[in-house]
């Protein structure tokens, strides 16, 4: 997997450097296979004793599937836990409990409808005679919130707290249930800079203790702060692992995205012709103050392919979501060949010319229980009536047209789109889009979880489909994927375009220099 | 999954059929065990009322089937159907006052006035669950108690008896639509027809009906095809309230009266005959045959133990039995498809 040439990644022999005793837990080619995907790969994890053993990667690298294995609520399909040389089988969240493995989710898990003691104490009540001692817990609540220096009233309802203090609730349960391994997936994704900062304070009390953290968050500048290993996984691979002191940010985000094995160019030569769409400041403002897509300025031209680059929460998906109407919240000025468009709802977008190919195929763009052919045409049936009925005819040669025209391989479009593979599912909701005729069609990463040949021919349908005119947005989190497609590249990070390169300009250096601003701190080291 | 492949997803296959099909098989069912146990059980008198029976359950469920097929519930039907033969009777035996002014509408006004108030219904019951996101049980539960309770409003919980209308007033005719005929078959299963083929072809042919089984389907993935979410489940509310005011007048026409209790109880039967039908709860799969033959076996099953002689209470016990088995082979059902469809993956990869 590792290409040592590359001087950037100086892995660190994990069998030397590191005395085997100090690995408290650990993970022995790990592999979770889902039905259709494959989201661990043979995946070894060590975490390290007293240390803060930081996991990252993007979105459906396989970070989560691989807590979730380590806490119990997942089982892997193959693979060895070992704690502290001993194997064990976490079958249950509870089991893992017993042995000492707690983990803070990632989607909150509060009871709003407890209160914050309450709360704390769900599912292992303190008891006198069978009774739950409300005094009891009260009194340890207290302690806990002194120590994480918060000014929150151990009766009051959990539902009535802000967010980010809902989230120091869930930490407060993790830290009083007294664990040999905290796992913490994303504890900071609601919290303010300030809770931050009483968090890690929090974390190095906890480390000095004994107590051994594994720490998953996409705030790569965090890691860098309080992370002590780093283990990079990609794809459900794992790509490398690190002390914190030798590498930089640049290294992490190598190893998260990075291609290792070459893209070819799928890039042809085309007439690019003249602007189809120009937006103004689309702003899209974030739940808890600041902006998810801030005062955007871009153009598309007829023909042209616009790779749009950015880590994860860089606000890729966001701007897409204001563009196809999704986002209801977002202002700014949108012009289709010219011509201002005031429609806000999707199926109005649609019609002004806008379609989007959404990110995750399952939940937004496939309706499973209907037919391949049912999925083709659910965006343009008005397009395909005779009279005020649907022409069983045209819908028909509409979708035979479709399956043809862009290789859907299915023996029967009356089938099940369940029974199709991930790539062609994909081309399924490509084509959906397509029937629509669109002038614009954005493609929010289009080759997620779906294999090598199958993203070749969407690389080639994405080329046919800008030489015969369409405007398309493409997003990936692939670095050589976007270079390899695009005529011209947009790089976002937190909410702003932060680097524009023509095809000629954009070398990944530049394309991760960019991605990365705004994510520096003071004494991080950035090569 | 590659232990599943060759017989086994033939086998497979069959036994996902012969679930798809459950309604069917069970109509057929049904219908032996009481041509057995019930002597004269199949003659043309009995079939012509167990019809008249279904067609009115049959009516409530094709307006039920488009709100499950949503992934919705209705709870209401019951109770529009009662408020809606109590206006009916209403508006025949005591007219529409205006001030000081009476004046007595004619049957077929009597009839669109009181099509219009079920759909009216059905129109708030969407409308609340569509904009304000209310879950469509609580929604339709409400219903379920106002409807309810104006049906008994309207008459301070009495009859309006003998609906025939006075020839004076120009507003007779009424028992006409429950005890007429055309060509030997009696009105309401004619028009438990016209609904049936009127929506297999909104199911089918109409977009509204593809955006009904999109939404059942992945409400998410629907709303980013631009399908219009809030106007399809107001839609599908819409019609169910339709059906519920047809039910009622057919039935305060039948029995030349209204009772404030007409169509009580009558949502659970609706649904039941949807499950039993095919439809999934949970929306998406389902179809407008499958609903109607579903009710032919609630139907059959209620009047087969009445003519059997089974007490009223075990009726309910077997009743019961009954939705709670349809259930369960619903969820049973779910499960094998998905092992059908990861079969299918299997093939396919073995075969490219």
């Amino acid at each position: 997997m590792f290409e040592t040439q590359d001087p950037l990644n100086t892995i660190f022999p994990e069998s030397t450097a590191q005395n085997t005793d100090d690995i408290i837990l650990h993970a022995e080619k790990i592999t979770k296979v889902y039905p259709g995907t494959t989201a661990l790969n043979n995946v070894d994890f060590d975490a390290y004793r007293g240390k803060v053993n930081v996991l990252v990667g993007e979105n459906g690298a396989g970070k989560s599937t691989l807590m979730k294995i380590l806490a119990g609520v997942e089982q892997p399909t193959s693979g060895k836990l070992y704690l502290e040389g001993r194997e064990i089988s976490n079958g249950s969240i509870k089991e893992a409990g017993r042995n000492g493995i707690g983990i803070i989710f990632q989607e909150m898990m509060v009871f709003p409808n407890l209160t914050v003691t309450e709360n704390i104490f769900t599912g292992r009540e303190k008891r006198v005679n069978g009774i739950v001692s409300d005094k009891e817990q009260r009194a340890e609540t207290v302690e806990i919130l002194k120590k994480l220096e918060q000014k929150i009233n151990p009766d009051q309802l959990v539902g009535e707290l802000r967010v980010g203090q809902q989230q120091i609730i869930e930490i407060a349960r993790a830290v009083s249930e007294k664990r040999k391994i905290l796992i913490m997936d994303e504890p900071t994704s609601a919290l303010s800079n300030d809770e931050v900062k009483i968090l890690f304070k929090l974390m190095r009390e906890l480390i000095a203790s004994g107590v051994t953290i594994i720490y998953i968050s996409h705030k790569l500048e965090e890691l860098l702060q309080i992370g002590d290993t780093i283990t990079v996984l990609r794809d459900g691979n794992k790509m490398a692992s690190a002390k914190v002191k030798d590498i930089n940010l640049t290294w992490i985000i190598r190893w998260m995205v990075g291609e290792k094995h070459t893209v070819k160019s799928y890039h042809q030569d085309r007439r690019i012709g003249e602007e189809l769409m120009r937006v103004e400041d689309i702003t899209l403002p974030r739940i808890g103050g600041g902006y998810s897509v801030d005062h955007v300025n871009f153009t598309v031209r007829k023909g042209e392919v616009l790779g749009l680059y950015g880590l994860v929460g860089a606000g890729r998906s966001e701007l897409f979501e204001c563009l196809c109407g999704h986002a209801k919240d977002a202002t700014g000025k949108i012009f289709i060949q010219g011509k201002e468009i005031k429609s806000k709802r999707i199926d109005e977008r649609i019609s002004d010319g806008i379609i989007l190919v959404p990110e995750n195929r399952q939940v937004d763009g496939l309706v499973q229980t209907m037919s391949v052919g049912g999925n083709v045409v659910l965006s343009s049936l008005q397009n395909l009536m005779k009279g005020f009925w649907i022409s069983a005819r045209q819908e028909k040669k509409a979708v035979i047209q479709k399956v043809e025209e862009i290789h859907i391989k299915v023996p029967d479009t009356k089938n099940l789109i369940t029974s199709l593979s991930g790539g062609n599912q994909q081309k399924v909701v490509v084509s959906r889009a397509l029937l629509t005729n669109p002038t614009i069609l954005l493609l929010d990463e289009p080759t997620r979880g779906i294999d090598v040949g199958a993203k070749a021919e969407i690389f080639q349908l994405v080329n046919e489909l800008a030489s015969r005119g369409y405007g398309i947005i493409f997003v990936s989190t692939e670095l050589k994927e976007v270079i390899s497609v695009s005529d011209r590249i947009l790089v976002m990070s937190k909410g702003k375009i932060t680097g524009e390169f023509t095809r000629e300009e954009a070398t990944e250096e530049a394309l991760v220099t960019a991605s990365a601003i705004g994510h520096e701190l003071e004494g991080v080291k950035n090569a | 999954m590659p232990e599943i492949k060759g017989k086994k997803a033939n086998w497979l296959k069959i036994e996902s059929f012969i679930m798809k099909g459950r309604a069917f098989i069970a109509l057929i069912f049904v219908l032996i065990i009481f041509t057995i146990i019930v002597p004269n059980f199949v003659n043309s008198t009995n079939l012509v009322v167990m019809t008249k029976h279904v067609a009115i359950y049959a009516t409530l469920a094709i307006g039920m089937t488009f709100v499950i097929l949503t992934g919705g519930i209705d709870l209401s039907v019951g109770s529009i159907a009662g408020l809606c033969a109590m206006m009916a009777g209403g508006f025949i035996n005591e007219g529409i006052t205006i001030g000081s002014n009476t004046f007595y509408p004619s049957v077929p006004m009597v009839l669109i006035l009181t099509m219009a108030i079920g759909t009216f219904c059905g129109i708030i019951n969407g409308f609340i669950i569509a904009k304000f996101n209310v879950a469509a049980f609580i929604a339709t539960l409400g219903m379920w108690y106002v409807a309810r309770g104006f049906a008994q409003i309207r008459s301070n919980g009495l009859t309006f008896p003998n609906l025939v209308g006075r020839p004076e007033l120009g507003n007779t005719g009424f028992p006409l639509l429950g005890a007429g005929s055309f060509l030997g078959v009696s009105y309401s299963i004619w028009i438990m027809l016209a609904f049936m083929l009127a929506s297999i072809f909104i199911t089918r042919k109409l977009p509204f009906g593809r955006h009904v089984y999109a939404i059942g389907g992945n409400e998410k993935a629907a709303r980013m095809s631009g399908v219009s979410i809030d106007k399809t489940k107001i839609g599908v509310y819409a019609i169910s309230g339709f059906c519920s005011s047809v039910v009622g007048l057919i039935i305060a026409s039948q029995l030349v009266a209204s009772h404030p209790m007409t169509g009580d109880s009558y949502e659970m039967t609706a649904i039941a005959a949807v499950v039993l039908g095919g439809a999934s709860l949970s929306g998406g799969i389902g179809s407008i045959g499958g609903t109607v033959i579903g009710a032919f076996v609630i139907g059959i099953l209620s009047d087969g133990l009445v003519m059997a002689g089974v007490s009223s209470f075990w009726q309910q016990v077997a009743k019961g039995i009954v939705i709670v088995f349809a259930v369960i082979i619903d969820q049973v059902q779910r499960r094998l498809q998905e092992r059908v469809s990861l079969s299918q993956q299997v093939e396919e990869k073995e075969n490219a």
